[in-house]
């Protein structure tokens, strides 16, 4: 056991055969994946080959069919404790309160994950995201792409140390798109480990890039 | 701010009573269907003081019952449309606390104030003085089990397009102790019996609820999730 241990941790998030079949229909299988602080990975392939149920089977909303996921040399599905309060998930739905505001629905967020509740610390965070001059207002008013830089503000001024991004960059303008490539190489240089998918071009630098459908061929006849 | 066990809960309860104080009107609809529900059986049964005090009672349970039914829809369906509750099923807090709070605020939205609003409708229903103190606290007691019972259904059925009325079969049934025990104790305070008996079930039914059916549901919302 301790040997196991031993190799683990070297990689802080270590993913072992990983397959995954939603609806009857093999995603993917025999997937494989090893990050250490700093780490990214950019996950590609084309609609529907599985990108977002690969990072809802990390986040441990689905249950892999197979393969183990481990987190600094702990299982994560079994000890959740360590893993979730790392863990940053942003999925498709952006998880935000309509009647209240952008700055409430941070704060909501950073009780929940524990992080620090100052307020300059929440304002700087959405500040990244330009959208500090908007705190005050309902989060119902904003725009599309707004409301998806809210949902990454979750992310950044909350102090995870695994971020989980699916799509990050839909929705958003180009100049936001390069306020989240900065926040997300702030992150890395500071430990931090992102997975995200995507099809529009995010220009992330020094990742590892992987496409799902590399891992389909494996039991489809 | 220290982190406590109870941040969590305390974050939640805090900010569904401030979703409910801003969204105003729509989250005290179910008191507002209690009252005018009771109000309709008098002019249905008819204006005989008599036949309405034997039955008042029950009456106001049986619309308490359906009062909290109406606001079931309201404690998920929300969250769960914003992908709030996917957040919150793999958040580092315990999914039963976060659980425990969204039902604790749903009780102070609904069961609260209907238990405020039960003399009112006692008077309109010529429910026996005796038994006012007793319905009150029925209410107020009962109506706690009622929203954390509750909870499990409302996580059954996240998703459905029938909600509604898949609710009413799913929940009524696991209501029928509590209305039994709570009408009961009315029953018996109007009569002029002890009421502690009927009541002391009832505390008991509340007690295994609030402690229980968090789990129940966090298990059933953790399937949801899949």
């Amino acid at each position: 056991m301790s040997d196991e241990a031993f190799l683990m941790t070297k990689h802080v998030l270590e993913l072992s055969n990983l397959a995954c079949r939603r609806g009857g229909r093999l995603l993917f299988s025999g997937l494989d994946l090893s990050l250490t602080e700093g780490d990214a990975a950019l996950v590609t392939g084309p609609n529907g080959s599985g990108k977002s149920s690969f990072l809802r089977v990390i986040a441990g909303l689905i249950q892999p069919l197979q393969g183990q996921i481990h987190w600094e040399g702990q299982n994560a599905q079994k000890f959740t404790d360590n893993f979730r309060s790392a863990l940053r998930y942003v999925g498709h739905s952006d998880g935000l309160q309509p009647v209240l505001s952008v700055l409430e629905n941070l704060k909501y967020w950073s009780q929940i994950y524990g992080s620090s509740q100052d307020l300059k610390k929440l304002n700087r965070g959405l500040e990244s995201v330009g959208l500090f001059d908007l705190s005050e207002l309902p989060a119902r008013v904003l725009s599309a792409g707004q409301r998806r830089r809210l949902a990454l503000a979750k992310a950044i001024a909350t102090d995870g140390r695994l971020w989980l991004l699916d799509e990050p960059t839909v929705a958003l303008d180009r100049q936001s798109i390069k306020r989240i490539e900065t926040a997300i190489s702030e992150f890395r240089s500071s430990g931090g480990i992102v997975i995200a998918s995507t099809n529009a071009p995010l220009n992330l630098s020094d990742c590892k890039a992987l496409d799902i459908s590399d891992y389909q061929w494996a039991e489809q006849n | 701010m220290g982190r406590t066990e109870l941040s969590g809960f305390i974050a939640t309860l805090n900010r569904d009573l401030s979703i409910a104080r801003r969204e105003g009107g729509e989250a005290f609809l179910a008191v507002l269907f209690f009252v005018l529900g009771a109000l309709l059986f008098p002019l249905g049964v008819g204006p005989e003081a008599q036949l309405l005090a034997a039955v008042s009672a029950g009456l106001i349970w049986v619309m308490a019952l359906l009062s909290t039914l109406l606001a079931l829809d309201r404690l998920f369906q929300a969250d769960w449309r914003e992908g709030t509750l996917e957040l919150l099923v793999i958040s580092p807090e315990p999914l039963p606390l976060i659980i425990a709070a969204k039902c604790t605020a749903h009780w102070i939205v609904t069961g609260l104030p209907m238990a405020v609003a039960a003399p009112v409708m006692a008077l309109l229903l010529n429910l026996p003085p005796e038994g006012w103190f007793t319905l009150v606290g029925a209410l107020l007691i009962g109506g706690l089990a009622l929203s954390f019972i509750g909870s499990i259904c409302a996580a059954l059925l996240i998703g459905s397009r029938r909600g509604g009325v898949l609710m009413t079969i799913l929940a009524l049934p696991l209501y029928i102790p509590t209305l039994i025990f709570g009408a009961g104790a009315v029953q018996a305070a109007v009569g002029g019996y002890e009421s502690t008996g009927h009541l002391a079930l009832m505390g008991a039914i509340t007690l295994s609820s609030i402690s229980l059916c968090p789990w129940v549901t966090s298990a059933a919302l953790k399937q949801a999730m899949e």
